[in-house]
C-alpha cells in the first residue's frame, strides 16, 4: 500500500479528494438546506458546455469549465431569483442547452479523441498537479466567502424574507451561492463526473444533517463524511479495478442508507 | 398582565414576565404615529393591489389588518418594512423612511416561508434576529456568537416561555412553539413595532390562544400590527382594526363597520348564505352587520 501511496497520481488523487470534499461539505450543505439540489444538477450539466468549449478552443479544461459554468450559474441565479414558480423551467432549459452546446462543440472539434467517459463519470486517478493548485485556490475562495458572511448565509437559508427585512444583502448572497456551487461542481466533476456530481454534493450533507443541530456542524461533518467516502471509494476502485467516481458514490449511498437506518432505529428506542 | 389558566403544551400557561421597554420609540409628546401611509398605491406590473391607501397607527396600538387572500395584506407589510417602494404616496415608520428605522421593526413572517427542516437550534434562531453592526465585512457576520448576545437571546426566550427548549432543534417544535420562537427572534432587537404576517397559520386552536395571550402581554409596551385573513383569531384582544382589499378602511375601535364588511365581502342578498356568515363575523367583532343589498 505504501508503494501505491508513493505514486504521484495516487497522491494527486488523495489531495484532490480532500479539496473536493471540503468544497462539497461546505457548499453541499448550503445546497441541501436551501433545497437547491435541482439547481445544482442544472449547473453540473451546463458545465459540459464548458468542457466542450475547452476542447473546441484548445484551452485547459478546468479553468475554461469554471468560467463557463460560473457564467451559466449567474444567468440561472438572476433569472430564477424571486421567481420560484418559474425557476425549475429556467433550470431545465439551461441544463439541456449546456449539454447540447458541449456535445455540438465536441462534434465540431477536429481530431477529437478524448475520453468522454472521464468527464461523465469522473477520473480521480487522472487529476494532474496543475489542477490541484487551481482546486486549492477555489477552496480558499469558497471558505473565505462562507466564513465572511456565515450568519447572513444562515439567515437567508433559514428564512429569506426575514433576512431581507433585517438588511441582509439577500440577492447578492444568493447569486454568490450559485457561483460557489458552480465552482464546486466543476471541481467535483474531476472526481465523480458530471452525472454523479450531484450525489457527492448532496449525500454527505444529508447524512450530516441527520446528526447535527447547526449549519457549521453540518458543513464540518459533511466534509469529513465526503473525505471518508472518497478514500473508501478510491481504495475500492484500485482494488477491484472499478471506475473511481462510481465507486465513491456507491460507498456514499451505502453510508447514507446505514446512517439513516441507525438514526431511525435510535428514534424508536 | 393577562394569563390563561389552561394546561397547554405550547406554553406553560402561567403568563409571561414583564416585557422590557423597547430601545426605539417615537419621541414622547411629538404625536408622531408609529406608522403613517398617505395616498399609497402599489402595483405588480400592471396589476394594482393597493390604491390610495391612508393608514395611521398610534403608539401602543394593537391593530389587526384583515382582508381576503390577494387583497394586498402582505404587500402592505412589505411597504411598511421598506422591502417594496410605493408607486405613489408616502410611507413613514416612526416618522422616518422605513429603511432608516429597520432595527426598530420586529417582523414575524408567515410560517410557510420558513424552511421546514433545518439544522438550527431554537437559541440560534433567536440570535439571527440580532442586528449586525458594521459593514459587509464586519466581524459580526462571522461564525460564533458573543456571550452577551447569547444571554440576550435566552432572556428573550424566557419572555415567550421557550427558554427550556433553547437547545432543541427548531424543526422538532410544534407549530405554536415555532411561532413563539419567531416572536422571540423579532423581539431580541428590542423593537418599537412588531409586524406579523398571518400569525395564526399552521397553529392549532390551543396554540392560537397561547399566542394571543403573549401578544396581549406584549401590546402593553410595543405597538403591534398583524395582517390576517383569519377573522375569528384576529378579533380577540385587539384594540383597533383595518380591512384591506385594494382599498383600506381603518377603525380606531375593534368594530367592523358595514363599509368595512362590504369592502371584504361585497354586498349580498339576504337569501345568500354568505350574508349569514358575514352577520356572524360582524357579531364577533361587536357590530350589527353589513347593509344588505335588498
Amino acid at each position: 500500500m505504501s508503494s501505491v501511496l508513493g505514486m504521484e497520481f495516487m497522491q494527486n488523487a488523495l489531495i484532490a479528494g480532500l479539496l473536493a470534499s471540503l468544497a462539497c461539505g461546505v457548499i453541499g450543505s448550503l445546497v441541501v438546506v436551501n433545497r437547491q439540489v435541482f439547481m445544482a444538477g442544472g449547473v453540473a450539466h451546463t458545465a459540459y458546455g464548458g468542457v466542450g468549449l475547452a476542447f473546441f478552443l484548445g484551452l485547459p479544461v478546468l479553468p475554461c469549465a469554471v468560467g463557463f459554468t460560473v457564467l451559466a450559474a449567474l444567468i440561472m441565479a438572476l433569472a430564477s431569483f424571486g421567481r420560484s414558480e418559474r425557476s425549475d423551467g429556467i433550470i431545465g432549459i439551461m441544463w439541456a442547452a449546456g449539454m447540447a452546446f458541449g456535445i455540438i462543440l465536441l462534434d465540431l472539434t477536429p481530431g477529437y479523441n478524448v475520453d468522454l467517459m472521464s468527464y461523465l463519470f469522473g477520473s480521480l486517478l487522472a487529476v494532474p498537479r496543475s489542477d490541484i493548485w487551481l482546486m486549492l485556490l477555489l477552496d480558499v475562495f469558497i471558505l473565505a466567502v462562507v466564513l465572511l458572511w456565515y450568519k447572513d448565509f444562515l439567515s437567508l437559508s433559514f428564512d429569506m424574507e426575514f433576512a431581507r427585512s433585517t438588511g441582509v444583502p439577500v440577492r447578492l448572497l444568493y447569486v454568490l451561492m450559485q457561483v460557489m456551487t458552480a465552482v464546486t461542481v466543476v471541481m467535483v466533476i474531476q472526481i465523480a463526473g458530471l452525472i454523479l456530481v450531484i450525489a457527492l454534493l448532496t449525500i454527505p450533507p444529508m447524512l450530516a444533517e441527520l446528526f447535527t443541530d447547526s449549519l457549521w456542524k453540518t458543513m464540518a461533518l459533511a466534509t469529513l463524511a465526503s473525505l471518508f467516502f472518497c478514500l473508501c471509494g478510491l481504495t475500492l476502485s484500485y482494488q477491484l479495478d472499478l471506475t473511481s467516481g462510481a465507486s465513491i458514490i456507491a460507498v456514499a449511498t451505502t453510508g447514507y442508507v446505514l446512517a439513516w437506518g441507525f438514526k431511525s432505529l435510535r428514534r424508536r428506542t | 398582565m393577562h394569563a390563561h389558566d389552561h394546561s397547554c403544551p405550547t406554553c406553560s400557561g402561567h403568563g409571561h414576565p414583564l416585557i422590557p421597554e423597547p430601545h426605539f420609540k417615537p419621541l414622547p409628546g411629538t404625536g408622531v404615529p408609529v406608522i403613517e401611509l398617505q395616498g399609497v398605491s402599489f402595483a405588480y406590473d400592471e396589476r394594482e393591489v393597493l390604491s390610495g391607501v391612508d393608514l395611521k397607527i398610534a403608539s401602543g396600538d394593537f391593530m389587526a389588518v384583515i382582508g381576503p387572500n390577494g387583497g394586498g395584506k402582505t404587500t402592505l407589510v412589505k411597504l411598511i418594512l421598506g422591502l417594496l417602494a410605493p408607486k405613489s404616496g408616502t410611507v413613514r415608520v416612526l416618522g422616518a423612511d422605513p429603511l432608516s428605522v429597520r432595527p426598530a421593526v420586529g417582523y414575524v413572517p408567515q410560517h410557510a416561508l420558513i424552511q421546514p427542516s433545518f439544522p438550527v437550534t431554537v437559541q440560534e434562531v433567536v440570535l439571527l434576529g440580532l442586528r449586525r453592526q458594521g459593514g459587509l465585512l464586519s466581524r459580526g457576520r462571522w461564525p460564533g456568537y458573543h456571550a452577551r448576545d447569547k444571554a440576550k437571546a435566552m432572556e428573550t426566550l424566557r419572555m415567550v416561555d421557550m427558554a427550556d427548549l433553547a437547545t432543541r432543534r427548531f424543526d422538532a417544535l410544534s407549530g405554536g412553539q415555532k411561532q413563539r420562537v419567531l416572536v422571540a427572534r423579532a423581539l431580541v432587537s428590542d423593537p418599537a413595532l412588531l409586524l406579523f404576517d398571518e400569525p395564526t397559520s399552521n397553529i392549532d386552536p390551543q396554540g392560537k390562544v397561547c399566542l394571543f395571550d403573549l401578544l396581549s402581554a406584549l401590546s402593553s409596551s410595543i405597538t403591534i400590527v398583524m395582517v390576517s385573513h383569519d377573522l375569528i383569531s384576529a378579533s380577540t384582544r385587539i384594540s383597533s382594526v383595518a380591512v384591506v382589499n385594494r382599498k383600506l378602511i381603518q377603525n380606531r375601535s375593534r368594530e367592523l363597520t358595514p363599509a368595512m364588511l362590504e369592502l371584504i365581502y361585497g354586498t349580498h342578498d339576504a337569501s345568500c348564505p354568505l350574508d349569514e356568515y358575514i352577520k356572524g363575523m360582524s357579531s364577533i367583532f361587536g357590530q350589527a352587520g353589513p347593509r344588505s343589498s335588498v
